[in-house]
């Protein structure tokens, strides 16, 4: 675990970080405003918004995503935004799960992203959520693929050092839902996290599986303190 | 060398995860993998490109002015006059047999290994005459 924790950001072209920097450049924002939209449109069957049960004084969610993933209490698992997004609408909307990468889901998890901008990420590794921290570490130290490669190798061992143009960071996932050039679009985690296993050429499991929203709260509680940035833009 | 001292039913098992019948000899594999003899100028080719070798992703090789190399790795500029033929080809083909902590991937290896992507499982990440070509253009790296 490096001693001292930086975002990804600062190992970023001075060009990319004025792009995150600017509200009106920083093309999130596009997926952040359809996602404030979703959140306060009331769905045509009748049932209520986001909006309507979670204002700034009811049920507040301004800073929950600093602190995802979570438990859910009812079921007794992990659930990321995404997940719990997708709880809302089946519960409380009577809607079928967004499906993982659609722009909605992006939206809604940006938008909710968006709010906890800046506050520093603080997650719950006691009780039930224990063995999937658990769970995400032996991931992440997990030699894999036909490189037989670990995280922990690139993202412990070697950040700072030059992977040809990219400069390796300590692998956070604070900046995400981000933009990524080379995905010339909006991603989650997820979508990230299969990037580096495709990249080792280990099979990428799939979105939203127990096992990444494992590494996901791994990654969290790893770069405790560290400040929230999505929507972050990568190369 | 501490891979010198090894015993030989270790010796065996890392040669069994390779992707022929290979003799392991110290920290050298002496014998082209298939028979194969190597062109240099080949072998520039797969060290550079993205699809083949790509070892400018770690590696620094002084003659090449390929954009952006890497520096995960040590330089390998007079690589040829520092290591044998077979120093280099058992370097790429198992690197992880000689430092097995390292992020170098190991070229020519398919046991031993979890979670292989489908498209890859069983297969080496490069050929015989691959190997033999980038040992060809290493040697020539002599300052
Ligand atoms: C061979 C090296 C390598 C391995 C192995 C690897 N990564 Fe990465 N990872 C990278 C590179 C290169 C990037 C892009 C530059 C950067 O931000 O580090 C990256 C980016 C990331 C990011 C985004 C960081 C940011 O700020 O944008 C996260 C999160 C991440 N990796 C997590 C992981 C996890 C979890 C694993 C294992 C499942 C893993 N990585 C395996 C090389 C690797
Ligand atoms: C009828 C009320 C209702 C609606 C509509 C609703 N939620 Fe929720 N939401 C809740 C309740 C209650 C919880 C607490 C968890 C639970 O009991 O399911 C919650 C939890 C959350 C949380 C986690 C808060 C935390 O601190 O853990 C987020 C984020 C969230 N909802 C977002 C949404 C989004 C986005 C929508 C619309 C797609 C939505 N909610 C629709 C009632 C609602
Ligand atoms: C992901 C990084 C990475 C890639 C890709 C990589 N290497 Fe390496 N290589 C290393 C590291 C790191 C070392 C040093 C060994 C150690 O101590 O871990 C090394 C060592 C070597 C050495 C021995 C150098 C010496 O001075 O003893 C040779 C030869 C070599 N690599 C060749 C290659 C070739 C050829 C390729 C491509 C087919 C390649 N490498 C791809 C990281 C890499």
């Amino acid at each position: 675990m490096p001693a001292d924790i930086r975002s990804g950001y600062e190992f970023l072209q001075p060009e990319t970080q004025s792009l995150q920097d600017d509200d009106f450049a920083n093309p999130g924002f596009l997926w952040i405003d359809k996602g404030e939209t979703l959140f306060n449109q009331h769905p045509d069957n009748g049932k209520r918004a986001c909006a309507s049960c979670h204002t700034e004084d009811i049920r507040s969610i301004a800073d929950a995503a600093a602190h995802y993933p979570a438990i859910d209490e009812q079921t007794g698992k992990l659930v990321n935004l995404e997940g719990r997004i997708n709880l809302c609408r089946e519960r409380y909307q009577d809607l079928p799960p967004l499906e993982y990468e659609s722009d909605d889901l992006l939206g809604l998890t940006a938008y909710i992203s968006s709010l906890a901008r800046g506050v520093p990420i603080a997650v719950d590794i006691t009780g039930p959520a224990r063995k999937y921290f658990d769970a995400g570490e032996d991931y992440f130290f997990l030699r894999k693929g036909q490189f037989n490669l670990a995280c922990s190798q690139c993202h412990n061992e070697h950040w700072g050092d030059k992977l040809r143009g990219d400069t390796i960071s300590q692998g956070h996932g604070n900046a995400f839902p981000a933009y990524r050039m080379e995905w010339q679009t909006f991603g989650s985690l997820h979508r990230r996290l299969r990037d580096c296993d495709t990249g080792i050429r280990a099979e990428p499991l799939e979105y939203g599986s127990e096992t990444y929203t494992a590494v996901e709260l791994y990654l969290a509680k790893r770069a405790e303190g560290l400040a929230m940035e999505s929507p972050g833009i990568r190369r | 060398m501490l891979s010198l001292l090894l015993l030989p039913a270790c010796e065996q098992a890392r040669e069994d995860r390779l992707a022929g019948s290979i003799q392991i000899v110290g920290d050298s594999i002496p014998q082209p993998l298939d028979g194969k003899s190597g062109d240099p100028v080949r072998g520039q080719q797969v060290f550079v490109s993205r699809e083949d070798g790509h070892c400018v992703l770690c590696h620094q090789v002084g003659s090449l002015d390929a954009e952006f190399q890497g520096n995960v790795g040590p330089a390998l500029t007079g690589i040829g006059a520092r290591l044998t033929a077979g120093q280099i080809r058992y370097r790429i083909v198992d690197a992880q047999g000689i430092w097995p902590d390292t992020v170098m991937p190991s070229y020519y290896r398919t046991g031993d290994l979890r979670q292989v992507g489908n498209e890859y499982s069983g297969k080496p990440a490069l050929g015989a005459q691959q190997i033999e070509d980038i040992v060809a253009f290493l040697e020539t790296q002599t300052n």
